[in-house]
């Protein structure tokens, strides 16, 4: 079975937000709606204190509190593990947005450009709904479309997700969780892992690492 | 923890979507004193309670329909019910309100009785919704199920002395049910404590509003627990009244500003350079 996972090293990620920008671009969310996030957190008291970059998302949870919850079937998961919403079912009533322990939904009410009233050649490309849910595809139709030509999510570009393309740092990966050859089930045995809000028991296929594994 | 995306109040749902749960919660509550009424024999009595209680569960869902994004999809709404609670509760709601109406137009006890069954299940329903939002520690809180199922029963018992007969039955059903949402009141309560809810929940549940809405409730309670001690008063129609108004103003800062998110968790910062990470406790 394959189950799609991203990676995230926390020791590498700079916050330049380039991962935010090439999922706009490329997928043309309206202003407000990023779908690829990057935290900017701080922990401690001044001095002693420490800023993490944390990108985020869609976990592409495999027991998604979002699917549970939605009440029309819009939600649903793929047997690659990627979750999904079909904008012709959702009803837009935000219950998803409200399950979702990642923050990682969106749902615009009106036609809004990054500049002004014309949109961009990237939002014309992609003209994103109004009234639904929306959010992270993991770039669903990347992978699709490069499995169709042969190519393996994770380590040809074409088949893997905007963000992990675009990372400048290599903090971000991509790859079938399942396949112990895949590049991002090496890193997850190499290094030190947690995932956010594993109490919640929603299984999430982002995995954020934070020191190499102890030898 | 400062942070950019931090815990913050959802803005998903706003006052109609607190409408359903107010107007919903208190419809159905209404409804279920109202079969318990006829049930006991005064179906005629219990008519017009009834007939209001299905027209606040009908409000409740009128203004859910406002609220969401494609609202001539709704009946899309009834494709999940193996696990949506709202979909539970938008099926309940059909006959829900078709028996309510029949009991109310012909005061049929039969009819009255199974509206009240259903209107259980609905109020039911509309407490597992909150639960079942994961994102929202205040609403994910075990207890609060109890508390939105006994507060919606209390707002009926009220409203049903508000609007219908003052018999001193109902004025003991009436405080009765308060008593019990006092103390599912406190279990929520303790239990948000206990499970380290979000500081900007806690605030807004001890919030200057929050606390003049259950002294409001307290009032209720001691003005119906009065009135039944001196057999009926003219004062039994205001307490049972509070009673409901109470249960509304709650409800509606539950489900809006004291509702925030969970924010993002961190538990080890990364190890950089000579660095030593640090574990974050939460």
């Amino acid at each position: 079975m394959t189950r799609y996972a991203m990676t995230a090293d926390l020791r590498r990620c700079v916050g330049c937000q380039t991962c935010t920008a090439a999922c706009k671009e490329g997928n043309g969310t309206p202003p407000s709606v990023q779908w690829r996030r990057v935290l900017d957190l701080e922990f401690g008291e001044y001095p002693d204190v420490a800023r993490v970059f944390v990108p985020t998302g869609c976990q592409h949870c495999a027991d998604p509190p979002c699917m549970e919850v939605c009440p029309t079937t819009a939600t649903k998961q793929r047997a690659d593990g990627i979750v999904t919403i079909d904008y012709g079912l959702c009803i837009g009533c935000g219950y998803c947005m409200l399950a979702c322990p990642y923050d990682a939904r969106f749902k615009v009410d009106k036609k809004a450009y990054a500049f002004g009233e014309e949109a961009t050649a990237a939002e014309r490309k992609r003209e994103h709904p109004i009234g639904v849910a929306t959010k992270c595809t993991f770039c669903s139709n990347r992978i699709d479309a490069g499995l169709a030509k042969g190519l393996t999510p994770g380590r040809d570009p074409e088949a893997t997700p905007l963000c992990v393309n675009s990372c400048i740092s290599g903090a971000l990966a991509f790859g079938d969780i399942e396949d112990p050859d895949s590049p991002v089930s090496k890193l997850v045995a190499e290094n030190r892992w947690f995932r956010m809000h594993e109490s919640l028991r929603t299984d999430p296929s982002f995995y954020y690492f934070w020191d190499k594994e102890a030898p | 923890m400062s942070e950019t995306g931090a815990a913050h109040p959802q803005k998903y749902w706003d006052m109609r979507a607190a409408g359903n749960f107010i107007a919903g919660g208190s419809g159905s509550g209404l409804i279920a004193v109202s079969a318990l009424a006829a049930a006991a024999g005064a179906a005629e009595a219990a008519a017009v309670p009834m007939a209001i209680g299905v027209a606040g569960v009908a409000l409740g869902l009128s203004l859910v329909w406002l609220e969401i994004g494609k609202p001539w999809r709704a009946l899309n709404v009834f494709l999940h019910p193996q696990t949506s609670w709202m979909t539970r509760e938008s099926i309940i709601a059909g006959p829900l309100l078709l028996t309510g109406a029949a009991g109310a137009w012909f005061a049929s006890p039969a009819a009255m009785v199974l509206a009240g069954v259903l209107a259980l299940g609905f109020l039911y329903c509309q407490a597992r919704i909150l639960r079942a939002a994961r994102a929202i520690p205040a609403w994910r809180q075990a207890e609060i199920v109890p508390f939105i199922v006994a507060t919606g029963f209390a707002e009926g018992a009220g409203l049903y002395l508000a609007v219908g007969s003052q018999a001193l039955v109902m004025a003991g059903l009436a405080v009765a049910a308060c008593a019990a949402r006092e103390a599912a009141w406190l279990a929520y309560s303790r239990g948000l404590l206990r499970s380290g809810a979000p500081a900007a929940s806690l605030a807004a549940l001890s919030s200057q509003e929050f606390k003049a809405f259950r002294l409001l409730q307290a009032a209720a309670l001691i003005g119906l627990m009065l009135s039944l001690a001196l057999g009926g008063s003219g004062w039994m129609r205001l307490a049972g009244l509070l009673a409901a108004v109470s249960g509304w103003g709650i409800k509606a800062l539950l489900v809006t500003r004291a509702a925030v998110t969970r924010g993002p968790a961190i538990p080890f910062t990364p190890v950089r350079g000579r660095g030593a990470s640090r574990t974050i406790m939460r």
